[in-house]
């Protein structure tokens, strides 16, 4: 079930430090959208604000309203934990469970969720969600084996499946290529187009070519000095930001005459 | 490398080595080989000095029914009083660690870790007095209760001891005496449980707790076992603490509450050695060798415990 994310004037702070300043954009369903812009920027910080994992970091607090069809993720009952099951997330290193078998990785999320589940019902599910990572074939024969036993793409591909295996509403992926090489990568961007059929999908990446291939939104971030929170410049069709954009930053940006 | 070389002649390359290099080489070198010396000279020492009371004929080792019925309820006593104290301390240093790395405030996490090391350096001489005059009347009611209401477990048979010294009050005060060093090692695994990891948890929507079990005490699981093993032993080699505060029996009885528990080897060569002579030293010293050959099978299983899901270990 993919949802719509509405943000609008979204403050992050670290403490006393403002990380990311005055956000609003709408997030479609069923799409992908990507956010570019240079280090620090506070890109991650929003992206992970999105399923409220900066909060891992303590300090950490929002003002504004992230809205995900119609319930307020920040309202004052809502469990980060709840979020988090609701939106899926994949990070920049591969990071399956060293002591989990593959198996036992893919169904991780779902052992939280619900303990009791039937032997079958496990089975099929670590299949379906493999096979929606693309990683079935790879690893049928071995699934009791460690998950780092795998090269990093395909540790990459078992995290997206491990996130997806809860259908979560939303994955957000931060910089999910960067640690991969071109054929691994070209690998999750196939994933990626597939996935966007059920799934909301966010990512960040550093790739500018990435962002033109895979996404149908894109969102520029900026800052205008260190010490500065981040803001969002642009957010437009990805076909414009990289044609024809509306801020003369984020043209130096893509063009590569800063950052 | 060219091809036109004869396949005959493999190239000889030598890699360059640095002095310091070398230097640093031998002198690591020599520290290992050191550590191995010693070993083999103490076992040497052992074996050599325990052999005149292996052989003895066992009308002449001190109680006249030969060496085995002599060791064997110290083993007893030295196992019984050293698990007992390892299953008490294990989860409350896995409890202590895991709360001064996740749930304590910094400032309290640091000040608790602090107090917890101090336990440390307290000799194990003023444990045992605190022992024999603290826990011991304290304990008191607690035997008199187990015998009455446990009575039918081996451990609780009674009749139960109306001083506290006993083997189940020895097992608390060595307790106490291991749980620094262990959560020490839990804390020091714990706290390097990777970020990746726990962030991958609680990103699946992981309670702190859940996030614990999947992500930090696997992780520190290899780590925990070789606290508990080192606080193994330190509880089976502790010889003041116990020599003070049991007034042991000589019977191999696993009762924990009643005053026939036997000694342990440790305290047992502390209190005769003193006045041993003759064949009693070798004896001694065999019961020395016993628990010298306890220490290493313990720690061989431990290692054989870590060893066996080496794959699964996060260390690759």
């Amino acid at each position: 079930m993919a949802k719509r994310i509405e943000v609008s004037d979204l403050n992050i702070f670290y403490g006393n430090f403002k990380a990311v300043e005055g956000v609003n954009v709408s997030i479609e369903p069923r799409s992908i959208t990507a956010l570019i812009g240079p280090s620090g920027c506070g890109k991650s910080t929003f992206l992970r604000s999105l399923n409220r994992m900066h909060e891992v970091l303590p300090g950490a607090r929002v003002e504004g309203k992230v809205v995900m069809d119609g319930q307020d993720l920040y309202g004052s009952d809502v469990d980060p934990v709840n979020v988090r099951r609701q939106i899926g997330m994949v990070f920049q290193r591969p990071n399956p469970f060293p002591t989990m078998s593959i198996y036992d990785n893919v169904i991780a999320g779902n052992r939280l969720n619900n303990n009791r589940m039937k032997k079958s019902d496990t089975d099929d599910l670590v299949e379906k969600s493999l096979k929606g990572a693309n990683l079935w074939n790879e690893v049928k024969d071995r699934l009791d084996r460690p998950g780092s036993s795998l090269s990093g793409g395909q540790q990459q591909r078992l995290c997206i499946a491990r996130a997806i295996a809860v259908e979560p509403d939303v994955l957000l992926m931060d910089e999910p290529c960067s640690a991969l090489d071109p054929i691994s990568t070209l690998a999750i961007e196939d994933l990626m187009a597939e996935l966007k059929e059920r799934f909301t999908i966010v990512i960040v990446t550093h790739n500018m070519q990435q962002a033109a291939r895979v996404s149908e939104q894109t969102g520029f971030f900026n800052l205008n000095g260190v010490g500065q929170p981040g803001r969002l410049i642009e957010f437009n069709p990805t076909e414009k930001i990289f044609s024809n954009p509306d801020q003369k930053a984020t043209e130096d940006y893509i063009s590569g005459r800063f950052g | 490398m060219t091809a036109t070389k004869a396949p005959s002649e493999p190239p000889q390359q030598r890699a360059v080595r640095r002095p310091g290099d070398r230097i640093f080489a031998g002198s690591a070198q020599g520290s290992g080989i050191f550590i191995l010396l010693v070993l083999a000279g103490v076992a040497a020492f052992l074996i050599s000095e325990a052999i005149p009371a292996l052989t003895a004929p066992a009308e002449d080792i001190p109680g006249g029914e030969g060496l085995a019925s002599y060791i064997g309820p110290l083993v007893v006593g030295t196992l019984l009083g050293a698990v007992l104290a390892l299953l008490i301390a294990t989860p409350l240093a896995v409890g202590i660690a895991l709360y001064i790395t996740y749930y304590a405030p910094r400032r309290i996490a640091a000040t608790m870790g602090y107090v917890i090391d101090l336990l440390a350096a307290i000799p194990s001489v003023v444990y045992g007095f605190w022992g024999l005059a603290v826990m011991a009347p304290t304990l008191v009611p607690f035997h008199l209760w187990a015998a009455d209401n446990l009575g039918f477990i081996p451990f609780f048979a009674g009749p139960a001891s109306t001083s506290g010294r006993t083997m189940f009050t020895v097992g608390l005060v060595l307790a106490v005496m291991i749980l620094p060093i262990i959560s020490a090692i839990a804390r020091e695994v714990f706290s390097q449980a990777p970020a990746l990891h726990r962030e991958a948890a609680l990103a699946l929507g992981a309670t702190r707790w859940e996030m614990i079990k999947m992500a930090v005490l696997p992780y520190g699981r290899s780590g925990v076992i070789a606290g508990a093993m080192l606080g193994l032993g330190r509880a089976l080699g502790e010889t003041m603490a116990v020599a003070i505060v049991l007034s042991g029996g000589a019977g191999a009885t696993v009762n924990l509450i009643s005053n026939s528990s036997p000694s342990t080897i440790a305290s047992n060569i502390a209190l005769r050695f003193p006045e041993a002579t003759g064949l009693g030293v070798n004896t001694l010293i065999a019961s020395g060798l016993v628990l010298f050959l306890i220490t290493l099978l313990v720690n061989m299983l431990a290692r054989w415990v870590v060893n066996r899901r080496a794959d699964f270990s996060g260390a690759n």
